[in-house]
């Protein structure tokens, strides 16, 4: 039997149509049976697997600018494949990389809190459980079958709602096909998005719409060639799936860590 | 045996080197993880069987089509529905958050009557039987002492079968009070009567535009049919569309925006007559349609071309001269410009003359009822029911001025005021009212100036709630008669104001109720069966399932199986039907009145010595504002520079703050001729100096912990101002101080 290519399954999300409205924070909470609080005013103890950021550019009125940036998990791959921050540190292999889909996977029941892997993730995209999750009375009516409720003490974050990845896949092997097609598998904040700015598909299919927005080069750990596109910390290597389109460079700048001045964009470090 | 320290120490690293090695280690991290995740209380989901239902949202007058994931009896998840004319597969964050409302802890779980004192929060529970015939009787007695007029309803529509049945009741009891509650389309369905004669819905062709002036419609803040607009604004990026927006706050639209011009707050108007001066000095209006299908036209370019220079304008608004000039050039010569109005997410109407300035602008360029301009649509009117046979008291009733003054002498053209009513009861003017029904509103919590709301509500005797969640305004009823929520019922929707398409939309039951609440539709004719005769006759259907589905008829099938019927062929009306005025052209100034577009000042309340700063609303999508309050989820995304703890933001420019010596997060009073309330100050450099803004949609009283304390209610801080030509309340802002505390 032949392998399938391996996909790379990633995201472009286009922030000059982003309204930052906050659809895909809500369509992923509701998909994902996240928990909330009667605060959640502290945005470090909310749990957000997808949360928008404002972006302002500093400048006085009115030259004010403000541009929001949705920042799901980043699915990294690191420098090798499967070499992403939180894998490589996690001692309890509770997080994994699969070089079949490029998605960084979460398994609740081996989590034993340790938070090693919210330290080493630049993103913050790693929330941890610090209580149990309470619905109010009622309320569990809603939770979906397909992503198990988490406990206190454990670490969750996105999956590229990675159960319709395996609904798409046994329903395209019910009906004896090997692959799926483009749009059996989204996530659900790219199908919520009413301004249509997040895409979804695989990185590796040049047929796919994320593949042509970004154009990403291989070679150089995916980094992309469309010049309005960027990934987030792309110095710091991670190689993250994730990429961004802006046509503003204020945005471009603010999405690495620029220092003051600095005209030009340095080559990527290469770390481990 | 002495143990020495070689010895020991050989056996501690030696111990702790085999245990290293050994998989104990690994086998207690295992089980640990174990022993503390598998708790009996964390749920596991009950899997099952999935299907989908298509319906309709109706937590906004939006009407997008859903789609509801079920497994079992189940409703799991809310998805925008693919291929709807509306919304086509997207969704905003409160539809997404539907079902927490469906299984919230806020529902009314069974009618219930007051104990004790009103608003302290003493009910009873009482079977569906005995609330109806306490109702009846309460409205049968007035009816019998010739009182019918004194009864009220508040909907927030008035339109579909639901607000329909309302005002047939009230037509067959008595009562000419059916009231609708205020947003810009009373503004634009007065402008539409008064400039192009007709009674219509205002239509705009924004998907075919390609040059939009937004007089601070906040147009992906919640203006119009949200999903609709955030389509139209991605659609416009593709497109390269310029869209103009002016307004004195950063807004996420202005951000959005391909320029944003600050303005001085509540001038908007005069930018609109300075470029109404620049576009006919210039001759660059449509000269056909103004010749042809336009009448008054010679005397508005007087008052224009006299009053409104570029410079003139430019020391009211803060916009300099060159820009209003450069602005009305671009709009002019677009091909298909189009402006529109309304603050924020348009729940506040705007005035008289300020709206039909902005109609007239867009009859400079001609574009009224044309691709891409604005269209009065006629609303589809598949509703035809049996004429009313009116007794002699109902006669009687009706012939009463209503208690808002719409339609009276002062405020003739305007068709309900409901912003007119605390005022009116207040000071007993007029007849009082002794029963007030609301449905589909939260006058307590959205009306401005809450406390004199309040205190209107404390003057009637009666006062009704068909509303599903304990909001403020049924937390002060003395009866709440719950309906069903969205999720659980039928119900006709009609496409959303500003569409030019006709759509229409059926909600249908997704799940079975889940508590003892009954469609408003059936209480209704339950009410109306309970008064008997004419009344009663008044309503031949014996549940409102079947009047829905005799009402919708051919369209019936078409839509319980897709959830909507929408047709393409659109009515592009010809101009020449376009007008129903006297004249039969499209009138600059109206002949009943003599009122011409112009900008007159609305000026808002507090000295301006006492209060240095204007304080101005601001509208997030993500916070909803209407008679919904926030679930949740929605609540969860709210970000933490607008809302921390119970602490809203006030936003302020740096440098307004500095000159106060305020910073970051201070905690500080905000003080209004309203009312004070304790806030925390953000900075933020997209506001004008001078001005702060406040977010409205939180400081809800009722609803759950989840909601409820946190913020301050906009409308507890602002007053009313009454457009002398409407009647309609305008109030944009009001004057406010920050102290420190």
């Amino acid at each position: 039997m032949k392998h399938n290519k391996a996909q790379k399954f990633g995201m472009v999300i286009d922030l000059d149509k982003c309204t930052g409205c906050g659809s895909c924070m809500v369509a992923c909470m509701s998909e994902n049976n996240v928990p909330f609080r009667k605060d959640e005013s502290d945005k470090f103890l909310s749990i957000t697997w997808m949360r928008v950021y404002r972006l302002t550019n500093g400048k006085p009125f009115p030259n004010t600018d403000i541009c929001y940036l949705p920042r799901p998990c980043m699915q990294c791959a690191g420098q090798h494949e499967g070499h992403s921050p939180c894998v490589s540190v996690c001692p309890a292999i509770a997080t994994d990389y699969s070089t079949e889909t490029g998605i960084v996977s979460q398994i609740y029941t081996r989590c034993f809190g340790c938070r090693y892997c919210m330290a080493s993730c630049p993103y913050h995209a790693r929330y941890f459980n610090w209580w149990d999750p309470i619905w109010p009375d009622g309320m569990e009516k809603y939770l979906s079958p397909n992503v198990s409720p988490r406990m206190r003490g454990v670490v969750e974050k996105c999956s590229f709602c990675f159960h319709r990845y395996q609904l798409a896949k046994e329903k395209a092997f019910m009906e004896g096909r090997r692959n799926i097609e483009e749009n059996e598998y989204q996530t659900a904040c790219t199908q919520a998005c009413p301004a249509g700015a997040v895409t979804f598909g695989d990185l590796n299919n040049p047929d796919h719409a994320v593949y042509n927005l970004v154009k990403p080069d291989h070679k150089h750990s995916g980094r992309p060639t469309n010049p309005h596109a960027f990934r987030l910390l792309e110095r710091l290597g991670t190689n993250p799936k994730v990429y961004y389109l802006s046509s503003r460079k204020w945005v471009r700048q603010v999405g690495d860590n620029y220092l003051k001045n600095e005209a030009k964009v340095k080559k990527p470090v290469h770390h481990g | 045996m002495k143990i020495g320290r070689r010895g020991f120490l050989s056996f501690v690293i030696g111990g702790a080197a085999g245990t290293a090695l050994s998989p104990l280690p690994w086998k207690l991290t295992d089980d640990s993880s174990i022993w503390t995740q598998m708790w009996p209380w964390t749920p596991v989901p009950k899997d099952g069987e999935t299907s989908y239902v298509n319906s309709v949202c109706t937590l906004c007058s939006g009407g997008c089509g859903i789609t509801v994931r079920k497994i079992d009896e189940r409703a799991v998840k809310i998805e925008g529905m693919k291929g709807h004319p509306i919304n086509n597969g997207g969704a905003c964050l409160l539809g997404l958050s539907g079902l927490q409302l469906l299984y919230g802890p806020t529902r009314i779980k069974s009618p219930l009557k007051r104990t004790g004192k009103r608003g302290q929060g003493g009910w009873e529970k009482i079977s569906w039987k005995a609330a109806v015939s306490e109702v009846v009787e309460k409205l049968g007695n007035l009816r019998s002492k010739s009182q019918s007029h004194t009864v009220g309803f508040v909907s927030g529509s008035d339109r579909g079968t639901i607000p329909r049945l309302f005002e047939r009741f009230l037509t067959a009891y008595g009562s000419p009070n059916l009231m609708r509650m205020p947003s810009v389309r009373d503004s634009y369905e007065l402008t539409l009567h008064m400039m192009q004669g007709v009674q219509a819905l205002p239509g705009f062709d924004f998907e075919n535009a390609d040059f939009i002036l937004s007089l601070g419609s906040g147009i992906i803040d919640g203006w119009g049919s949200p999903v609709r607009m955030f389509r139209a604004n991605s659609a416009w990026q593709n497109a390269n569309v310029k869209v103009i927006q002016i307004e004195p706050r950063l807004s996420n639209t202005a951000a959005k925006s391909s320029k944003w011009i600050p303005i001085n707050p509540g001038t908007e108007t005069a930018l609109v007559m300075g470029l109404a001066h620049v576009i006919i000095k210039e001759y660059l209006y449509d000269t056909g349609f103004i010749l042809n299908y336009t009448n008054g036209f010679e005397d508005w370019k007087r008052l224009v071309m006299d009053n409104y220079s570029p410079d003139s304008v430019a020391a009211i608004t803060g916009i300099d001269s060159g820009t209003i000039v450069v602005l009305a050039r671009s709009f002019a010569n677009a091909s298909r410009p189009l402006a529109i109005c309304g603050r924020g997410d348009g729940s506040s109407p705007v005035s008289l003359k300020g709206c039909t300035a902005v109609h007239a602008l867009n009859a400079l360029v001609g574009n009224v009822n044309k691709k891409g301009g604005v269209w009065a649509v006629s609303d589809t009117d598949y509703i035809s029911w049996p004429e009313i046979e009116m007794d002699s008291k109902a006669a009687a009733g009706m012939q009463h001025e209503r208690l808002d003054g719409a339609g009276s002498k002062k405020y003739l053209f305007s068709r309900y005021l409901m912003n007119r009513l605390p005022e009116t009861v207040n000071s007993g003017a007029q007849y009082p009212l002794q029963a007030l029904f609301v449905s589909g509103a939260n006058p307590l919590y959205t009306l401005h100036d809450t406390k004199s709301t309040e205190k209107a509500f404390d003057k009637i005797p009666f006062v009704v709630s068909f509303s599903s969640y304990m909001d403020e305004t049924a937390q002060n009823a003395d009866l709440i008669l719950p309906n069903h929520v969205f999720l659980e019922r039928y119900e006709d929707v009609p496409a959303p104001v500003g569409l030019i398409q006709p759509v229409i939309g059926l909600a249908k039951p997704v799940v079975e109720p889940q508590f003892n609440t009954r469609h408003v539709g059936d209480v209704i004719i339950r009410m109306a069966k309970g008064l008997g005769g004419s009344v009663a006759d008044a309503f031949p259907w014996d549940s409102y399932y079947s009047c829905l589905k005799e009402t919708l008829n051919d369209n019936w099938e078409t839509l319980v199986d897709k959830g909507f019927r929408s047709d393409t062929e659109l009515m592009n009306p010809t101009l020449e039907s376009s007008f129903d005025t006297v004249s039969g052209k499209f009138e600059f100034i109206n002949p009943d009145t003599g009122s011409m577009p112009q900008f007159k000042p609305v000026s808002i309340e507090g000295d301006e010595k006492l209060y240095p700063l204007v304080l101005i609303p601001y509208d997030s999508i993500r916070l909803a504002n209407s008679y919904i309050g926030d679930p949740p989820f929605a609540i969860k995304t709210v970000e933490d520079t607008v809302l921390k703890g119970k602490y809203v933001f006030v936003e302020i420019n740096p440098k307004t703050a500095r000159s106060a010596g305020l910073h970051e997060g201070q905690r500080v009073l905000l003080i209004t001729p309203k009312g004070k309330a304790e806030v925390k100050i953000h900075l933020f450099e997209g506001i004008m100096p001078g001005i702060i803004a406040l977010p409205r949609g939180l400081g809800h009283t009722a609803f759950d912990d989840y909601l409820a304390g946190k913020g301050i209610n906009f409308n507890t801080l602002i007053g009313t101002v009454e457009d002398p030509d409407s009647g309609m309340d305008t109030a944009w802002g009001i004057r406010a101080k920050l102290s420190k505390v």
